[in-house]
């Protein structure tokens, strides 16, 4: 059976991570790691919230090695940890927060003591060890569960790391402000850390303050792995930048001139990644340079009929995207939005069925629909409207039961009350009907 | 940068509409500024702020007001906590 490392790094002295106190040795890393490891619950699923970044790979590696599924949410709503629950009922969770109300099992990072008597051994795991479960939203409400073996995210983040070019032997170290929880930052802020050779920074900047402290923080050659979101904050803001390696997007496409001022300003290459939840990373391009997307080697594209679906390399089974890709080549493609029924808002996704399905199931709601504006495509993010009959209900209380449901980036704004919706003879909403409404809406406001 | 151990100064009343309306107007909010209370929560049941608008009105105030803000500040949750206190925090810190 083949096995893949823990981690590449070979020298015990190599550097895997850097924290406030400094540098992190893979020695002290695997310490900890047997140390947490030694810690946990006779549970099989773990719940991994930790916030800092080098915590969360503690954890992460803790459970790979004692065989536990780490489960990734799309978010950690009270609804969604219910549903966590009645997929995996012996599931705990990790947190470093004194702030954590998560209503499972609770195990608080502990201080490690430091000590290094161990011997040195890097774990190897079985290829077919499934190690964690991502979830999207899902059309039914219902998280859908996507299994991870370890060697296929292995084998993804490898063709990653070289694509990148971040295989070599000067080491790097990556810097994400995106969390590792979802599929993006597990994959390109820990897991490509781990089978490159680089290091990751524990920070997860926020506002562009911190990126630039946490950047500085740590030594060059860096990479900072980020979003459209923050890059433009970033610029917005006209900080001095400290020196960049590399600049790395993924979670919304950027614009080509969006994508020019991040390099001129970072004065680095800006490289986009694309893939989802269900197939991981798949494909590059440096959006400064050509729009067409160039995908990982080993894996296709193939159509069938208005959709396209991914095979090959890491892909297990053949996956159908969510997203609008006209293949030109058979190594690149188009990518054209979104398909109808997803929305992508800030990298998280959720389908619209799924969406109006749980606003008519509000008690007090007679109709209602979500509505998806067209995107500005400048960095600026575009919310969710909505349009509701539901009369004598009041805005606060229908806000407040789909808070319980579904992450705050999805809460409609503007939230609209109107006396029936623009339903055609079939009870069908065209979207340019929305469209209209949403329009003669905010042609009112501005009046 | 600033310094975060400068005396607080209390917001005046004009300067917390001031804040209401550019963060009304930056993130196309459907209330008027007299009705955002000046001590409701700007999260969740309050004016349902989420992270994405947090950094959105962030930058406003940063070019607005001349400060930069931090999340490793002991006071970050407090700042956003109130228009209240996101209006005294600038009012303390600001530099234009």
């Amino acid at each position: 059976m083949s096995r893949f490392p823990l981690v590449s790094h070979v020298s015990p002295d190599s550097i895997i991570a850097w924290r406030t106190e400094g540098a992190v040795t893979l020695r002290q890393f695997l310490t900890e790691v047997s140390q947490l490891a030694a810690r946990f619950p006779a549970r099989g699923h773990l719940l991994n919230m930790c916030s800092d970044r080098y915590r969360f790979s503690v954890g992460l590696a803790a459970a790979i090695v004692t065989g536990k599924v780490s489960l990734l949410p799309s978010t950690h709503t009270p609804e969604t940890v219910r549903q966590i629950k009645v997929f995996a009922p012996d599931v705990f969770c990790l947190t470093d927060s004194d702030l954590c109300t998560v209503d499972l099992p609770l195990l608080r990072y502990p201080v490690m003591s430091g000590s290094q008597a161990e011997a040195f051994a890097i774990p190897q795991i079985d290829a077919s060890q499934r190690i964690a479960v991502v979830f999207t939203s899902g059309s039914t409400g219902t998280p859908q569960p996507h299994p991870k073996t370890w060697g296929a995210l292995v084998s993804s983040v490898q063709a990653e790391a070289a694509r990148l070019g971040l295989l070599h032997n000067i080491p790097h170290t990556l810097i994400g402000t995106v969390p590792p929880q979802h599929m993006y930052g597990f994959e390109s802020t820990v897991l490509m850390a781990w089978h490159s050779g680089n290091a990751l920074s524990h920070a997860q900047p926020f506002y562009p303050a911190d990126i630039c402290q946490a950047l500085a923080a740590v030594p060059t050659p860096r990479v900072l792995v980020s979003s459209p979101v923050h890059l433009r904050a970033l610029l917005d803001a006209e900080l001095a930048l400290p020196e960049l390696a590399l600049v790395v997007s993924a979670t919304a496409p950027l614009s080509a001139q969006l994508a020019q001022d991040v390099e001129a300003r970072c004065h680095a290459p800006l490289m986009e990644i694309y893939g989802s939840t269900e197939t991981g990373l798949i494909a590059t391009r440096r959006p400064a340079q050509s729009e067409e997307w160039r995908l990982l080697p080993g894996i296709k594209l193939i159509a069938d009929g208005d959709s396209v679906c991914a095979c090959g390399g890491h892909i297990e089974t053949m996956i159908a995207m969510g997203d609008m890709l006209e293949p030109v080549s058979d190594e690149h493609f188009l990518l054209h939005g979104r398909l109808a029924d997803l929305v992508n808002i800030a990298g998280k996704r959720h389908s619209l069925t799924s969406l109006n399905h749980l606003l008519n199931s509000i008690p007090g709601v007679v109709d209602g629909a979500f509505y998806m504006p067209d995107e500005s495509g400048n960095g600026h993010i575009t919310r969710l409207a909505a349009f509701v009959v539901a009369p004598g209900l009041q805005a606060p209380r229908l806000l407040a039961a789909l808070r319980e449901h579904i992450d705050p980036v999805f809460l409609p704004r503007p939230l609209l009350f109107v006396e029936e919706l623009p339903r055609n003879r079939t009870g069908k909403l065209p979207r340019a009907a929305l469209q209209a409404l949403f329009q003669a809406h905010a042609a009112q406001k501005s009046a | 940068m600033q310094d975060n151990h400068k005396p607080p100064v209390s917001s005046t009343a004009e300067l917390q509409h001031e804040v209401a309306e550019l963060m009304i107007e930056c993130l196309n909010l459907e209330v008027a500024a007299d009705q955002i209370s000046a001590d409701a929560p700007l999260y969740g049941e309050g004016l349902g702020l989420d992270s994405i608008d947090v950094l959105e009105v962030a930058l406003m105030v940063s070019k607005r007001y001349g400060l930069q803000l931090r999340a490793d500040s002991a006071d970050n949750q407090h700042i956003f906590s109130s228009l209240r206190s996101l209006a005294d925090y600038i009012a303390t810190q600001r530099t234009r």
